[in-house]
C-alpha cells in the first residue's frame, strides 16, 4: 500500500487528474441510488426532452431523467468494464502461465488458440456472442472477456518465458518444488506488475466496446441505461434535441480518457525508462 | 526469405482451421434448435424442414464441418437467409467499397499521425507538443460512432461541404472522405504518439549527432536518417489498424450509409442472418491472418536481423 502511496505522489499532473476522474466516477457510480434525483426508469412522455424544474440536465425521448440514468449508467458501465476485464485476466494469466513455463506442445497449443482468438474481429465477435446468448449483462461480460483473454495471455507468456530462467527459480527446483508451487510463488508474482498494467489499460477498450455493443443494440437489455444504449436513443433526435447524445457521449470520452492516462502512468511507473520519452 | 515466407504460410494454417472451426461451431451451438433460430419464431413446420435440409442439420457435427469446410475452400460462403442470394456475389460488391474505405483512412492516419509525430518529437515539451499530446488522447478515447455522428451532423448538416447530390454513387472519392476520417481519427492518434516516442528515442542516437555535426540539412536527418528507423513501429500501426477497420466499419459504414462489408455485417446482424455473419466474421479473421503475414515478410525484409530471429522461433 505505501508503494501504491509513493506511486500516487510521483504522478504526473496528467496522472494525478486521471486517478481523480476515476475515483469520482466510481464513487458517483456507487452512490447512484443516493445522489440521481429520480429512478432511471421512471418515464413520462409529456416531459420528452423538456428542461423540467428537478432535472438538471433535462429529459430523454421517454421523458426520464438523463442525469439519473447518467449515474446508473456510470455504475453499470464500470461494472461490466471492470469484471469483463478481470475475467479476460483470469483466463489469459492462467494460459499464458501455464504455455510459457511448460514450453513445448502445449505452449504451441495454447499460442495457436490465442492466435484464433485474435485474429476474429472482436466488435464481431462480441456482437456474434450476444446474438447466441441471451441480452444479459452477464453475456455482455463474456463477450468483452471473449476477445480479450488472447492478447494477455501473449504478454503474461512473455514474462512467464522471462521469469523461468532466473536462478531464484533454478533454486526452488534444486529444493524438489513442483511446477504449481513455482509458478505461484515464484512467477506469478514477479509477473504481477506486468499483469496490473495490462489490466488496467485494457479497461478503456472494454468501456468502449460495451459502448459500442449498446449502441448497436447488442448490449445489455435497452430498458437498462447504459452510456452507449442512451446515444444509440439519442440519435434519432440529433437535430432536434443534441444533448441525448451529448451528455453520454461525454461520458464515455471522459471516462476513456482516464483510464487510458492512468494505464500510460501505470507502465511508465513500471518501466521508468519509457518515461523519458512519453 | 522464401524459406522463411513458406515457413510462416505454414505456420498460419492451423489458425486458419480453428478460426474455421470456431467460426463454424458459434453458428451450431446455439441453444436450441438452429433452424427455429434461423427462421425466426413464427416459421411453420414446411419452412423449418425445408431449412433443416438446407444447414444439413439432419446430418453428424463433423460431417456437417467437412462440407462447410469443403465448401469455403471453394470460395462458397453459402447463401443469405433473407435474400436467398450467394454471399459470395455480395462480397465480391461489397468489399471494393470496404477496401477504398480502408485505404483512405490508412492513408489519412499515416500522413497526419507520422506528421504530428514528428512535429511533436522536434518541438518537444513546446506548446504544439502539448497541444498535440491532447489531441491524440481525445482521438484515443473518443468512441468511434460518437465521432461519427458528430461528425455526419456538423459536415452534412451544419456546414453542408461533403453532402453529394446523388447519395447512390460510390465511384468517387468525396462520399469516401468523412468516413474515411473518422475512421483514421483513432489509428492517427496512436500513431502519432508512437511516431514521437520512436523518434525522440531515435534522435538522441550518436548518429544523429554525427549527422548534425556534419552540418546536415535538418529535414534531411529527420526524413533520411530518423524516421527510416522509426519505421518498424509504424508499420506495425498501420498494418495492425488496418486489419481493424472491418471493426470500425461495422459503425462507420452505416452511419454513413456505405454498401460494404461493414454495414452488410450489420444488416445481417439486425436480420438475424446467420450464415451471412459467419461469412463476415469469418472474412475479418481471414483478412487479420492475411494482413500479419503480410507484416512480418515487410518485416523480414526491411531488417534481415529480425528475418534470422524469426525463422529461428518458427523452426523451433
Amino acid at each position: 500500500m505505501t508503494k501504491f502511496a509513493e506511486f500516487l505522489r510521483n504522478m504526473t499532473m496528467a496522472g494525478k487528474f486521471a486517478f481523480l476522474g476515476i475515483v469520482i466516477v466510481i464513487l458517483l457510480g456507487i452512490l447512484a441510488p443516493a445522489i440521481a434525483p429520480h429512478s432511471p426508469h421512471d418515464q413520462d412522455i409529456t416531459r420528452k426532452f423538456k428542461k423540467v424544474d428537478g432535472y438538471p440536465l433535462g429529459c430523454d425521448e421517454l421523458g426520464r431523467c438523463v442525469l439519473s440514468r447518467l449515474l446508473y449508467g456510470a455504475r453499470l458501465s464500470l461494472t461490466i468494464a471492470l469484471f469483463a476485464r478481470l475475467l479476460a485476466i483470469l483466463v489469459g494469466v492462467a494460459v499464458g502461465l501455464t504455455a510459457g513455463y511448460f514450453g513445448g506442445a502445449i505452449d504451441w497449443t495454447l499460442m495457436r488458440l490465442a492466435d484464433i482468438f485474435l485474429a476474429f474481429p472482436s466488435l464481431l465477435l462480441a456482437i456474434a456472442i450476444s446474438m447466441v446468448m441471451d441480452s444479459s449483462v452477464q453475456t455482455v461480460i463474456f463477450a468483452i472477456a471473449a476477445s480479450g483473454w488472447a492478447e494477455i495471455a501473449k504478454i503474461t507468456r512473455a514474462s512467464a518465458m522471462e521469469l523461468k530462467t532466473k536462478e531464484y527459480v533454478t533454486v526452488a527446483k534444486t529444493f524438489g518444488a513442483g511446477d504449481f508451487r513455482i509458478i505461484m510463488t515464484h512467477i506469478l508474482p514477479n509477473a504481477m506488475p506486468v499483469i496490473t498494467v495490462v489490466f488496467t489499460m485494457g479497461i478503456a477498450s472494454a468501456v468502449l466496446t460495451e459502448a459500442s455493443l449498446s449502441y448497436l443494440g447488442m448490449g445489455v437489455p435497452p430498458e437498462l441505461p447504459t452510456w452507449g444504449g442512451m446515444v444509440n436513443a439519442g440519435k434519432d433526435y440529433l437535430i432536434a434535441y443534441p444533448a441525448a447524445v451529448f451528455y453520454p457521449g461525454l461520458a464515455i470520452a471522459f471516462l476513456v480518457i482516464v483510464f487510458n492516462l492512468f494505464g500510460d502512468e501505470l507502465r511508465d511507473a513500471m518501466d521508468p525508462a519509457r518515461r523519458v520519452n512519453l | 526469405m522464401i524459406e522463411y515466407t513458406i515457413k510462416r504460410i505454414f505456420a498460419a494454417i492451423p489458425v486458419l482451421f480453428g478460426i474455421l472451426l470456431l467460426t463454424f461451431l458459434l453458428l451450431n451451438v446455439i441453444p436450441g434448435d438452429p433452424a427455429r433460430a434461423v427462421a425466426g419464431p413464427r416459421a411453420d413446420e414446411q419452412t423449418l424442414a425445408r431449412i433443416r435440409s438446407e444447414m444439413e442439420l439432419d446430418k453428424p457435427l463433423m460431417t456437417r464441418f467437412f462440407s462447410y469446410s469443403g465448401k469455403i475452400l471453394k470460395g462458397d460462403f453459402g447463401n443469405s437467409i433473407v435474400t436467398g442470394r450467394p454471399i459470395m456475389t455480395s462480397f465480391k460488391e461489397k468489399f471494393p467499397v470496404t477496401l477504398k474505405l480502408a485505404v483512405m483512412a490508412a492513408l489519412i492516419s499515416a500522413v497526419l499521425g507520422v506528421a504530428m509525430g514528428i512535429i511533436s518529437a522536434v518541438n518537444k515539451g513546446g506548446f504544439i507538443d502539448k497541444l498535440s499530446t491532447v489531441m491524440t488522447v481525445t482521438g484515443i478515447s473518443v468512441p468511434i460512432f460518437l465521432a461519427a455522428i458528430v461528425i455526419s451532423y456538423v459536415f452534412t448538416v451544419k456546414i453542408p461541404i461533403f453532402a453529394s447530390a446523388d447519395t447512390t454513387d460510390f465511384s468517387g472519392l468525396l462520399p469516401f472522405i468523412l468516413p474515411a476520417a473518422t475512421l483514421g481519427m483513432r489509428s492517427a492518434a496512436f500513431l502519432a504518439r508512437i511516431v514521437r516516442s520512436g523518434m525522440i528515442e531515435v534522435l538522441n542516437n550518436d548518429y544523429i549527432r554525427t549527422a548534425k555535426a556534419k552540418g546536415l540539412r535538418k529535414s534531411r536527418i529527420l526524413f533520411s536518417h530518423a524516421l527510416t528507423n522509426a519505421l518498424i513501429p509504424i508499420i506495425t500501426v498501420i498494418a495492425l489498424d488496418f486489419s481493424s477497420y472491418l471493426n470500425g466499419s461495422v459503425i462507420v459504414e452505416t452511419i454513413f450509409t456505405l454498401p460494404g462489408i461493414g454495414s452488410f455485417a450489420m444488416n445481417a446482424i439486425s436480420q438475424r442472418d446467420y450464415p451471412v455473419i459467419q461469412a463476415t466474421i469469418l472474412c475479418g479473421a481471414f483478412i487479420f491472418i492475411f494482413i500479419n503475414l503480410l507484416t512480418d515478410l515487410i518485416y523480414a525484409w526491411l531488417n534481415p536481423q529480425i528475418r534470422d530471429e524469426m525463422s529461428g522461433k518458427v523452426s523451433k
